[in-house]
């Protein structure tokens, strides 16, 4: 006995040694932690279990069968974050490059089906190679089998990867599939053909960081949600990040107690609209002020700037908060932040997530760029996805609610469960000028009849009344109070039920 | 007594003088341009009165629509504040022929003392001492050369309608005598219309003193003793007090009975500062006369006692002043500090916007004065002071200790702003000793302001503030799930680690490890943006906030980045590679939202460091970039008349 628990102990340090001191170290020149220590910093204080710690590979070919190191590249198995269980896996750069082999894929696959049985969420730390080339189309066929696994828990238990290297190639899917992608600035990079095949293919130089790089991907792809400075900041923030997400489509959301009174009142947003209607404010500040402890976890904060989303809390529950930000291109939607806020909306409606939408709003973005590039489509998804959700859904109008994009925004007719209007808001098909310039078209000579007739337009639907008079407004709300409002209608909205129509899927138009 | 008055003014003396006004029963009006129609005077007064659109010329300096403003409301007399028409005898004239009470000077005491010259003049015939200088208007910038070298440098180019270091240069050669002559006739004709200038001798380590008066119409003039105003930058008051550290009694005597004369000779009445510049051998010159009430009034009335807004309105009703001189007592000393938006580590560049947070503190001897409020506009078009923080206290330390304080626990969000620059001010010892002159900024601060370190026993209580903040999140996030909460923590500040153990027993949070061991009591709440602690018993307060995976905690215009971070973090974080910083030395960014004025250099020349590269206007002032070091410019990217945005590249170099 005491031998095989010394033949044991020896084992697990032969694995803890990962591809041994000399990759360890090359790994931290990089500024790159090891799989085993990455995992450490995600989860609580020695709550890491690590299963399949002795598995290897079965290849024989090309010499691979006299080259085993136990653990086969990845890191797995499952842990703690802040008390609630998760599993993760974490590839081993050390080991193999980190390649993924059938063995590989296996240990992945097998905390995955465990993740959905039990209801807790993966996380995917990715620092690989890609495929093992020496095991052929064993490795193809093993990163389908991971691909698979992340289509079938895709709204049963939360996905998230974290890119903390390469993954290039078919890797890519994996997770393009999860729910969020984190990535490490200047240490990562996601592509599906590298600088090499793009100079060979279209003459293009460009290098791995412009091409797939923590930046390019947070503000020119909108591939990943958040980029960090290193790996340490990446997990502890994934480990704030986690605490507003439920552990399953059968779990409620988990609440943070908070100290902050629900009936805060915050006088300074009565000023927050500007007496001209042209002028810009920071959405950010209404979020921060309305949410507990002005505690905003924003997604994509540099990519489609234009509109907001992230997690946030009301009176310790987690909420989902999608704005428009009328200092980005006037808050109008477009393809990329119908594209942005569609995924977000979505994701909350499968985690039981309450949505909170604030809307200002003048329309969609005109131009032939946009036309081109399917804003029907693209604007069309974010309208499935309010419309399909069935989670509690509470809007406050701000100021403009022009056109379509009006309905779009979590409108009433959207099944929008509170709607409120603040005192500035505008719900109209359009703004005054443009209304009165096609409604009179014949005065168009006429600068002063125009004017007479923009003010007679603004008085007319320049303010929430007349929505609110049909109904599509539930109140009118004064802006100090949003958050006092917001609250109690989550609290009445907590046990909400609604079911749509049975069906296999739906089909949002992609 | 008057029932109603309108005030001539804005932001926080407006406010102020209504505050008196209501006291007494008064009504108030307020009077805005289209820029401040939400602005705090207009939110406190009775009523207020559209006056024009936002530049001042087109709204609070046009004294036909002030008049009809008080027309209409039936207004009787008018307080014109600081700045602005207050001291402009147009506007007193133009009062008193539509029957309305100037609350200020009759306007020939205006002019005389407004205008500079003349009130030398009256002042040496009055027996006040005064300064060497040339007396009359200087022609051009050749003259102002050669008298300067007469007078001998350095000497003083001042605007004769100036104030508020506008249209004011101390060249130190003839070069420079020339450059600054037509650039502050430039700035002394858009700020004030009026471009005339005078040189004079330039004391050096000199100390700005000045007496209060006080003159009724009935022949009594009362001096309600001095204020030290020597802490300037560029001219512009920063810290000012009552009474001034250096000034014995019989000096304070000879200064008050010299500005009593001066104010009789002048057939002064209303509210008058007399000026003086005073050495090192407590030789005192006159300055100039400000005929109207001063931004730094308030350590006078705390430290008299007496409400100068109220003796100025009841003088301006006619009534007697029932003093007498040897009641007017200053107990106590008191520190005035002026909040500004502007940025103390961009070369106290002014800035603009929403203010999203506004907390002003309070406590023991405090008065605050303010313009704005939580949720208010800083407008491009005025002056962005936004309050003044008055401390008052059995003497000089208790003032100050309060007025830090008082600095510190001021929480204020949106623009930049100089708490953390005037915390370190008075933080200095040389402040402390009473050391003053008008240099103490530029010696104090030779490099500009950087920010402060805090001193060794703060620091360690910023250390304990952020474990027990770290160990009051953690509680927090252990009950989502019940887990426990760590003890094992790392605590980071730059190079340096602390392995500590905290941990809670009932309301004290005990760190162990860092120094032997601390004791901290707080009701701090996640969220707060002010903690205020016991440290081992000894009270702290910090301003703080998340800043990525930790805590940034200021105070006194220093910044400490403190993480508390799980061991394994810390160890891991220590070999995280440093990144560095984008290097924006390539391109002349635009420190301030402001008018592009004129770029001086083309796409291909070369350029010497020091070389004038473009002017930008921001809040009248006209600011001259210069290069930086020696280099050739690639690309010019924006063009005169240019609105810019702050950190807008104007100019790229090769």
């Amino acid at each position: 006995m005491q031998d095989i628990l010394r033949q044991l102990e020896e084992k697990r340090e032969a694995a803890r040694q990962g591809g041994g001191e000399r990759r360890v170290a090359a790994q931290h020149a990089k500024g790159k932690l090891t799989a085993r220590e990455r995992l450490e910093l995600l989860f609580d204080p020695s709550s890491f279990e690590e299963w399949d710690m002795f598995v290897e590979h079965r290849s024989s070919d090309f010499g691979m069968e006299e080259q085993k190191i136990p653990g086969d590249g990845v890191v797995t198995g499952h842990g703690l974050v802040n008390g609630r269980t998760v599993f993760a896996f974490s590839q081993d750069f050390t080991v193999f490059g980190g390649s993924l082999s059938e063995a590989h894929a296996e240990k992945i696959c097998k905390i995955m089906d465990q993740a959905m049985k039990v209801g807790a969420p993966v996380i995917g730390l990715n620092d690989s190679g890609g495929a093992r080339i020496q095991e052929g189309v064993a490795s193809l066929a093993a990163y389908a089998e991971v691909f698979q696994r992340n289509v079938l828990a895709s709204g049963v238990v939360p996905q998230v990867s974290v890119v903390m290297g390469p993954c290039a190639g078919g890797a890519v899917y994996s997770p393009a599939m999860t729910d969020f992608i984190f990535m490490v600035k200047d240490s990562s990079y996601m592509f599906v053909t590298g600088p090499d095949v793009v100079k060979t293919v279209t003459q293009e130089t460009v290098t791995q960081e412009e091409l797939g790089g923590a930046i390019t991907h947070t503000t020119r792809s909108g591939v990943a949600d958040l980029a960090f400075e290193n790996d340490v900041e990446a997990l502890l923030q994934l480990r704030r990040f986690m605490d507003f997400l439920p552990s399953s489509n059968r779990a409620k959301p988990p609440v943070r107690p908070t100290s902050d009174p629900v009936t805060r009142a915050e006088p300074a947003l009565d000023t927050l609209i500007p007496a001209n209607a042209n002028r810009p404010y920071d959405m950010h500040e209404l979020i921060t002020k309305v949410v507990d402890e002005g505690d905003f976890f924003e997604l994509s904060p540099t990519w489609a700037k234009n509109i907001l989303v992230g997690f946030a809390r009301l009176d310790g529950h987690p909420v989902g908060i999608v704005a428009n930000q009328p200092m980005v291109l006037a808050g109008c939607l477009d393809i990329d932040s119908a594209r942005k806020a569609a995924r977000f909306v979505r994701f909350c409606d499968c985690f039981a997530i309450p949505i909170v939408t604030f809307v200002d709003v003048p329309g969609f973005l005109p131009g032939t760029q946009q036309e081109y590039g399917a804003i029907i489509k693209h604007g069309a998804k974010l309208l499935f996805a309010f419309a399909e959700a069935t989670v509690p859904k509470v809007t406050v109008i701000t100021r403009k609610a022009y056109g379509g994009a009006y309905d779009v925004m979590s409108s009433k007719h959207l099944r929008g469960d509170v709607n409120y209007a603040w005192p500035s808001a505008e719900i109209a098909v359009m703004g005054p000028k443009g209304a009165v310039e096609i409604i009179f078209r014949g005065d168009a000579g006429d600068p002063a009849k125009i004017e007479a007739r923009t003010e007679e337009y603004r008085q007319k639907f320049a303010n929430p009344f007349v929505a609110g008079s049909r109904g599509y407004i539930d109140d009118v709300i004064a802006p100090r109070d949003t958050r006092a409002r917001l609250c109690r209608s989550l609290a009445m909205l907590r046990d909400k039920q609604l079911a749509n129509p049975w069906k296999k899927h739906d089909n949002i138009p992609l | 007594m008057f029932t109603k008055i309108l005030i001539a003014n804005r932001g926080e003396i407006a406010v102020r003088v209504m505050r008196t006004a209501k006291r007494m029963g008064i009504k108030t009006v307020a009077i805005y341009s289209d820029a401040d129609a939400d602005a705090l005077h207009v939110r406190e007064a009775d009523e207020a009165v559209r006056i024009g659109p936002p530049p001042s010329a087109e709204s609070y300096l046009k004294i036909d629509a002030i008049v009809a403003a008080c027309q209409t409301t039936g207004a009787e007399a008018v307080h014109p504040g600081y700045g602005f028409l207050s001291e402009n005898p147009d506007f007193p004239t133009a009062l008193e022929k539509a029957g309305i009470v100037f609350i200020g000077p009759p306007p020939a005491a205006m002019e005389s003392m407004g205008d500079k010259i003349a009130a030398k003049k009256i002042a040496e015939a009055a027996g006040v001492s005064i300064v060497p200088g040339h007396t009359d208007a200087v022609p051009d910038a050749d003259t102002a050369a050669t008298i300067a070298k007469k007078i001998g440098y350095p000497v003083m180019i001042k605007a004769a309608a100036g104030g508020g270091g506008k249209g004011l240069r101390i060249p130190g050669d003839d070069a420079s005598a020339r450059e600054g002559f037509i650039r502050a006739q430039s700035e002394a004709r858009s700020a004030f219309g009026d471009d005339r200038l005078f040189i004079e001798k330039y004391i050096e380590e000199p100390r700005h003193i000045e007496i209060q008066i006080l003159a009724d119409a009935h022949g009594n003039v009362f001096h309600f003793g001095e204020r030290e105003c020597s802490i300037q930058r560029r001219h512009q008051k920063v810290i000012e007090e009552a009474p001034s550290p250096f000034l014995d009694d019989k000096t304070r005597a000879t200064m008050g009975a010299q500005a009593v004369a001066l104010a009789k000779a002048a057939g002064y009445r209303s509210a008058g500062t007399v000026e003086f510049i005073v050495d090192a051998k407590r030789k005192f010159y006159f300055l100039e006369m400000n005929t109207r009430l001063q931004v730094e009034h308030p350590v006078t009335e705390m430290v008299t006692g007496y409400d100068l807004v109220e003796l100025m309105i009841r003088i301006a009703a006619g009534e007697k002043l029932m003093l007498a001189q040897k009641d007017i007592k200053l107990t106590g000393s008191a520190i005035e500090a002026r909040l500004y938006a502007e940025d103390p580590r961009r070369n106290f560049l002014p800035s603009i916007g929403r203010i999203s947070r506004y907390r002003p503190p309070q406590g023991d001897g405090i008065r605050i004065d303010s313009g704005v409020f939580e949720g208010a506009e800083i407008p491009l078009y005025y002056d962005p002071m936004m309050a003044k923080l008055v401390a008052h206290g059995a003497d000089r330390a208790e003032a100050t200790k309060r007025l830090a304080d008082a600095l510190d626990a001021f929480v204020i969000r949106g623009p930049s702003h100089n708490l953390g620059f005037l915390a370190a001010t008075i933080a200095r010892p040389r402040f402390r000793e009473g050391r003053l002159s008008t240099d103490f900024i530029a010696q104090e601060f030779p490099d500009g302001f950087t920010g402060a370190i805090l001193p060794p026993d703060q620091g360690g209580q910023a250390i304990a503030v952020a474990a027990a903040v770290q160990r009051i999140v953690a509680e927090r996030d252990a009950r989502i799930a019940g887990a426990p909460v760590p003890e094992r923590w790392v605590i980071v500040q730059g190079d340096s680690r602390y392995p500590a153990t905290i941990v809670r027993r009932n309301e004290t949070i005990t760190i162990t490890g860092y120094t032997a061991r601390q004791d901290v009591m707080t009701e701090w709440q996640p969220g707060d943006l002010l903690i205020r602690a016991h440290v081992d018993g000894i009270a702290t307060l910090f301003q703080i906030e998340p800043r990525g995976i930790g805590w940034l905690l200021s105070r006194s215009g220093a910044e400490l980045d403190i993480k508390v971070l799980p061991p394994a973090a810390a160890a891991a974080l220590a070999g995280m590679p440093e990144k560095p910083k984008p290097d924006l030395s390539r391109h002349l960014l635009s420190p301030m939202p402001g008018l592009l004025v004129s770029i001086a250099v083309a796409a291909g020349q070369e350029v010497k460091t020091g070389e004038a590269l473009a002017v930008v206007e921001a809040m009248k002032m006209e600011n001259i970039l210069r290069a930086e070091r020696d280099g050739t410019v690639a690309k010019v990217c924006a063009k005169a008349g240019d609105s810019l945005a702050v950190d807008q590249i104007i100019l790229e170099f090769a």
